[in-house]
């Protein structure tokens, strides 16, 4: 017993406090769990029992036995390495589910089942969308933002052992949010689906992450906060905003999992578009840029292209986007101000991106021939090109004549899927492949050749896909509003549906394509991982000197 | 001009405080005025909160994610006010919560969906929607007709409402149950309390053909055929003077 009270006695206080926070927390996800009169919240609540209780314990063995304390002159590696790990589980996740729902639209009866209702499109569509955008992206986001921050800080992330609080808290998050989906708890709010309770706890994880990020920043030994950071802080910053905002609830109880929305109708609408179309511009956009201002320029080893340029386009950008989110209500009970409003900053919003985009492009300058021999070089590139091919679609179809006809349709998921699987997916791909061997210390790949098949097989199925939803959608949208000579409606709805078919089922091929690219991934990461270990302290040691923001 | 960036630069408060004022100016600006305009708060003759029952189905709506798959907003198109009625007006979700407008028609608009089909159709096609719409795509959702409705929480429900803003009644939170139960009974006639509290239009009767008990079939039912038919548009003219503002 005294031994273990010397043990305890020399505890970081950190490791103290998210031990306390841990057991109280177990303890309220207990009480809530025996007297909470709905099921659906008794069911999310032995979610939370359980992954406290475990986290409990497992901090008990491990400060018994003197771990968990973090030594200032390394990085905080570790938590990195997680994140990468989680990230290629959720992306073959994510990947997957969408790859069911494209079926169980093509196929409905091979894939529904009358009496399973958590496999039913409704309920699987959000754990597809969520899995992707918040699990893989967010993953990814938290892995090279904790990356990032540690390099140009020249400093270990901030908070102890609060960084895996953020990693696991997070990973909590995503649990409860999807188990909540499949059994029928949701919000139904398009990307803020999950229900008051795991937004409260999300908001919590939300505000240990921005402490630790810019308590990284404020350890930094260098003078500048280097660009990606911005982007990263703003990211952080716009998203808590954003989230408290548009998930403002009354639920229905304490212990009930159901809540009512503070806004209804049109007012509803705007919030929920604001935060939706923002979802896209600060957690799609924003720190994927962050993730391109860092690790395009380390791998080319070519300077940010301007410096300049990155101060226009942060701001604008940050600036800007925040009022695109009316162009999702056009024609709507909106009124019409609002609507043109939201056009007109669209289609503005074009000059910042393809800005950032050529900031991108013009780093690779004296590197070009790195595109025919580095496959992860050009992973950076076409992400770069889906970026701006994405922005300009996006404001192409902002414009209100154009959205009259493209709106409900495919053409919309196929511009999502566009940005997501080109821009998202590919940057994020091309992060983790620089990221794993620095994290293991290997000096390479296990494979470049599955680099490239992995390339090959996901850029063709993003094109499948991509093409087949413009082809359905802009055909729905013209046989929605056809006319016969004698001035009727040409096609009954479901003729529509019908005429989709095909077009579906190339969805789904190319759905498929895109989840084998990120199979071959994992196993190539995997493989690199289990190579054995070179050059020991390479990439922990050593910061990363000339990306420091330049002057 | 350049140089005065480095504020922004080396702290990180400063730099902090000026993503939230960038990212603060378009959202109040287009967001609170919805609060105040007319155009977005008026009232219009016929929309009220919907009965206990409706709203029973309307979570149920919320439950299945129905959204992913069709809106309930008719945006003012030749072709769409043919295929699916008159225009949506703002004043017509006034009191969703959430509101459910949607943005992908995999399926057909529902905002006035309500009385297009009868109860049984409603019934047949959600149960095996492929047995009356063969090229359809929809999940089906046979589980609504077994399982009874669960309205242990209907007070709570409606009070949770009121809060949020949606009017009802001393009377009308007291007897939610009541007027639940009651919306189900075929024998409960014209001169009900559910239709005294709620209007001589509240539909009132069983939905799901399985009079012996509440389904969550009944519930959804009950939603789908309320949908759309609060305004009467032969006494509401949207085009009229004084409704454009």
């Amino acid at each position: 017993m005294t031994q273990a009270q010397a043990l305890r006695d020399d505890t970081p206080l950190d490791v103290v406090a998210l031990y306390m926070f841990t057991g109280l927390a177990a303890l309220g996800a207990l009480l809530a769990t025996a007297l909470s009169p709905d099921p659906s919240f008794r069911f999310s609540s032995w979610i939370m029992l359980a992954a406290f209780l475990v986290a409990f314990l497992a901090m008990s063995v491990q400060m018994a036995n003197g771990k968990l304390r973090s030594d200032p002159t390394r990085y905080a590696d570790g938590v990195i390495r997680a994140g990468v790990i989680a990230t290629m589980f959720w992306a073959v996740a994510g990947l997957s589910a969408g790859v069911l729902v494209a079926a169980q639209l093509s196929w409905p009866t091979i894939f529904y089942f009358p009496d399973l209702e958590w496999l039913n499109f409704g309920r699987l569509r959000p754990l597809h969308t969520s899995a992707v955008i918040f699990a893989f992206g967010g993953n990814a986001l938290i892995a090279t933002s904790f990356w990032v921050v540690q390099r140009t800080c020249k400093a270990r992330l901030a908070g102890g052992v609060w960084p895996w609080f953020v990693f696991w808290g997070y990973q909590l998050f995503i649990v409860l949010a999807a188990t909540g989906y499949l059994a029928g708890i949701t919000q139904s709010r398009e990307y803020a689906e999950p229900e008051w309770y795991v937004d409260l706890w999300l908001t919590i994880v939300w505000v240990a992450y921005l402490l630790v990020f810019l308590g990284t920043i404020w350890k930094r030994k260098e003078p500048h906060i280097y660009v990606a950071n911005w982007f990263y802080l703003a990211f952080i910053v716009t998203v808590a905003i954003l989230h408290v905002i548009n998930n403002a609830a009354v639920p229905a109880g304490l212990l009930e999992a159901k809540s009512y929305s503070a806004a209804a109708g049109v007012q509803d609408a705007l919030i929920q578009w604001w935060y939706g179309h923002n979802a896209v511009a600060f957690f799609l956009t924003v720190p994927f840029l962050a993730m391109m201002y860092y690790f395009v320029p380390k791998r080319a080893e070519r300077p940010v292209y301007s410096y300049r340029l990155s101060i226009v386009h942060f701001w604008s950008l940050i600036f800007i986007y925040i009022w695109a989110g009316p162009h999702h209500l056009h024609f709507t009970a909106l009124p019409q101000w609002a609507q043109t409003l939201g056009m007109t900053f669209s289609i503005m919003l074009w000059m910042p991106s393809w800005g950032g985009m050529i900031n991108g492009f013009m780093t690779l300058s004296g590197a070009w021939d790195k595109v025919r021999t580095d496959p992860v070089i050009r992973m950076f590139v076409v992400a770069m090109a889906f970026y701006g091919m994405a922005t300009f679609e996006g404001p192409l179809m902002s414009i209100r004549a154009v959205n009259a006809l493209s709106h409900y349709t495919d053409w919309t998921i196929g511009h999502v899927h566009s940005g997501a699987l080109g821009w998202n997916g590919f940057i994020t791909f091309a992060c983790l492949y620089c990221m794993t061997p620095w994290l293991w210390k290997k000096e390479r790949l296990y494979s470049n050749a599955l680099v490239e098949w992995h390339f090959w097989i996901a850029t063709t199925g993003i094109l499948l896909y991509i093409s087949s939803m413009w082809i359905s959608g802009v055909m729905e949208g013209l046989m929605w509003r056809e006319y016969t000579p004698q001035g009727y409606l040409a096609n009954a709805f479901v003729e529509t549906v019908a005429a989709k078919h095909i077009p579906n089922m190339i969805r789904t091929l190319g759905g498929l394509m895109f989840l084998s690219g990120a199979l071959i991934m994992t196993y190539n990461l995997w493989r690199t991982i289990r190579m054995p270990s070179s050059a020991p302290e390479s990439a922990s040691a050593t910061p990363a000197a000339q990306l420091i923001a330049a002057e | 001009m350049w140089t005065k960036h480095k504020a922004f630069e080396r702290n990180s408060i400063i730099l902090t405080i000026g993503i939230i004022i960038a990212v603060s100016i378009g959202g109040l600006i287009e967001i609170s005025p919805l609060f105040y305009l007319e155009s977005t708060i008026e009232k219009v003759e016929g929309v009220r909160p919907y009965t206990p029952l409706e709203q029973a189905g309307r979570d149920i709506y919320v439950r299945e994610g129905c959204y992913v798959c069709h809106s309930q907003m008719i945006r003012p198109l030749r072709d769409e006010v043919e295929r699916y009625g008159h225009y949506s007006l703002a004043a017509e979700s006034m009191y969703d919560h959430p509101f459910q407008w949607g943005s992908k028609r995999t399926g057909p608009d529902l905002a006035r969906v309500g009385g297009k089909y009868s109860d049984s159709w409603h019934v047949d096609h959600l149960r095996d929607p492929r047995s009356v719409v063969p090229e359809s795509n929809m999940p089906p959702y046979a589980f609504l007709a077994k399982r009874e409705l669960d309205y242990r929480a209907i007070e709570k429900h409606l009070a949770t409402l009121k809060t949020v803003g949606v009017p009802y009644s001393k009377d009308q939170l007291a007897n939610a149950r009541a007027d639940l139960e009651q919306q189900v009974d075929p024998f409960a006639g014209e001169a009900s309390d559910l239709k005294k509290r709620y209007g001589a239009k509240v539909a009132q009767r069983d939905f799901d053909g399985d009079p012996s008990r509440i389904t969550e079939m009944d519930a959804l039912i009950a939603y789908l055929q309320v949908l759309g038919t609060m305004v009467d548009f032969r006494t509401y003219k949207a085009e009229d003077p004084e409704n454009m503002r």
